[in-house]
């Protein structure tokens, strides 16, 4: 009734190619981003910022890297915590190694390490389809963390093998380092967050996202098309790994501070990326958002309700916090492959036509 | 059955010169000479397993001849990548449909257009410039197209949830998008009924009389073959049996017993 197409006259391709077709879908879509950008920022405390919104936006940008590699081009990685490993200690390196490089291009630079890593790992799909990639992505997830550990360059030699963040600042306004407010660390996860997505968002609606989708669903037809397969598997594979290395770099440098390898970018982070495209919808901008959204809050929420309010033990409410992410997964594997993004476009379309049948 | 010897070089688009495909100790096509001429309906036939399908991913660059030459407009193709053959603008459908399943039929058939694509990294990252331009312009090409086979209605709808006769027409307009000077059709008109069938035959002609398109098709339907074919080669055994007008090859003996069997 109030969702609707009429009275949007499309005159352009352009016009008809836009994201957000419906009046509706624009609006909603402006008034999140303002409240993201002008409200949230003035409200949020430490609690907010470290359990909810900076992790969430952390993982958010992960999931977009790993939702163009396996979403939208098919190929299965288990290699994301060891991408993000990458992204984490090469943004270390260069915060300590140029005091003077501000963090931002610290943070993109990572990100273009890793990426160069991605294109190194992921030859291999050139040759293996499916489980055995994934396996073979699982080996450089063991591999980087491996060598992250063993190494003590890449640690500046550190006693505790951990790597800190040093203090460092954009327009004065300090991002990183343990005296960070809340709203800045908050600030700078949004912009890339931001950015990112509306990068990923114009990527898999041009050529080359074409590219990617068709080598998915039929690489015999893509190649006769004119898809190099070499490259389209290749820049999915690079852009995906910047994706995740910017992930890293903001995991480590912003949201936690310290880290050590094993710990914080081990096997479990890799699958969590997964089940959170899964769960939130394989090839969908959206969806990476959702997912990520969802295993942030899932458990604090949770662990609020089970633990602070009922009183029961931290541990059963830990437990029962795998039990229902397992059956969750299970439960959309089967009934909806393409997660919550497709409930969501689901629902938008039966808004259209509501209150009539037809 | 001399036509390939009297064919005037000028206007032959393809010549396929003593091709042999073996796959191990199989041999899949033997010895198989035959020519498809500028803006002509070349016909490929033959009983189930005879190498047609071969013949065109040998074309297509799927297959490497063991033996044989290719020569597309007048010069001899060297060893390409089917990607890169492509780009020579040979373009075709397949006898299973092998369209993007989880993609729109718009995307289908821009996707189509992708040897015409070249904005960089950048631009496409912040559509901006000439990614944003090659968008509208490839946009136009594909409308006309879509225009042309009828199919307005479903632009945006995913592929894998249309029928499937209307799936193979989508996929006839994928490889006209990339306004392709060879076409070459592998059945495509197998499983359709008799009206989809007489749409799918003016589509053919209409492809071929107004865009000047050469086609090569494989069919099983003889009625079509011997409608729309100017010249028809018959294939059996990875051996050329026949080759000429559809009258000359519907009677020659040749193909009669390969299609009825001999008594021995």
């Amino acid at each position: 009734m109030f969702y609707r197409e009429v009275g949007e006259f499309k005159t352009s391709y352009p016009q008809d190619s836009e994201s957000f077709a419906i009046g509706l879908d624009k609006y909603g879509y402006y008034f999140i981003l303002i409240i993201a950008f002008g409200i949230i920022p003035f409200l949020v405390n430490d609690y907010w910022a470290n359990a909810v919104f900076v992790p969430f936006l952390v993982w958010a940008v992960a999931s977009l890297g790993l939702n163009i590699l396996t979403g939208h081009c098919g190929q299965i990685s288990l290699g994301t915590g060891g991408f993000m490993a990458v992204g984490a200690y090469s943004c270390y390196k260069l915060m300590t190694s140029f005091p003077d490089l501000n963090i931002i291009f610290c943070i993109i630079i990572s990100g273009v390490i890793t990426a160069a890593v991605g294109i190194l790992f992921g030859i291999p799909s050139l040759r293996i389809k499916g489980f055995y990639l994934a396996v073979a992505t699982l080996a450089s997830q063991f591999f980087l963390v491996w060598l992250f550990n063993r190494v003590p360059w890449f640690y500046n030699y550190s006693a505790s093998g951990q790597i800190s963040t040093p203090e460092r600042s954009v327009f004065g306004v300090l991002v990183t380092g343990p005296n960070v407010q809340p709203w800045a660390q908050y600030l700078i996860c949004l912009l890339f967050a931001f950015g990112l997505a509306w990068g990923a968002r114009n990527l898999t609606r041009g050529s080359l996202g074409r590219s990617w989708m068709a080598t998915r669903d039929m690489d015999i037809a893509a190649e006769i098309i004119g898809v190099n397969l070499l490259k389209a598997k290749l820049s999915a594979f690079a852009i995906s790994s910047f994706y995740i290395g910017i992930a890293g770099a903001l995991f480590f440098s912003v949201y936690l501070g310290a880290v050590e390898a094993t710990e914080a970018f081990g096997i479990n982070q890799s699958f969590l990326v997964l089940f959170m495209i899964i769960i939130g919808g394989l090839g969908s901008i959206l969806g990476s958002f959702i997912g990520a959204a969802f295993m942030v809050l899932f458990p604090v929420l949770l662990k609020n309700i089970l633990v602070g309010w009922w009183q029961w033990d931290a541990a059963i409410a830990t437990h029962l916090e795998f039990i229902s992410v397992g059956i969750l997964i299970i439960v959309f594997l089967i009934f909806e492959p393409h997660g919550l993004a497709q409930l969501w476009r689901l629902l938008k379309q039966k808004l259209r036509l509501w209150p009539y049948p037809h | 059955m001399n036509e390939t010897e009297v064919t005037d070089k000028v206007d032959t688009l393809m010549d396929i010169k003593k091709v042999t495909l073996r796959f191990g100790g199989v041999k899949a096509l033997s010895d198989v000479s035959f020519n498809i001429k500028e803006s002509e309906i070349r016909a490929i036939i033959g009983p189930n397993g005879a190498g047609k399908s071969s013949m065109l991913n040998v074309i297509n660059g799927f297959y490497t001849p063991q033996e044989g030459e290719i020569w597309f407009q007048g010069k001899r193709r060297p060893k390409l990548k089917p990607h890169q053959i492509a780009y020579q603008r040979i373009a075709r459908t397949f006898q299973n449909i092998a369209l993007f399943e989880g993609m729109t039929v718009l995307d289908n058939m821009m996707t189509g257009r992708m040897i015409y694509m070249k904005s960089g990294l950048l631009p496409q990252l912040l559509w901006w410039g000439k990614a944003e331009r090659e968008e509208t312009e490839n946009r136009m090409i594909v409308e006309r197209i879509i225009d042309f086979l009828e199919i307005q209605h479903i632009r945006k709808t995913p592929v894998g949830m249309l029928p499937y006769g209307l799936q193979k027409r989508v996929e006839l307009g994928r490889a006209l998008a990339a306004e392709p000077k060879l076409l070459l059709l592998d059945e495509p008109m197998a499983g359709m009924n008799n009206e989809e069938k007489e749409d799918m035959c003016r589509f053919i002609l209409d492809v071929n009389e107004e865009l000047g398109t050469s086609i090569a098709l494989i069919e099983h339907d003889m009625g079509v073959v011997m409608d729309l074919a100017d010249r028809v080669v018959v294939i059996d055994h990875g051996e050329k049996i026949a080759d000429g007008l559809p009258d000359q090859v519907r009677n020659d003996q040749n193909v009669i017993d390969a299609y009825l069997g001999v008594a021995h």
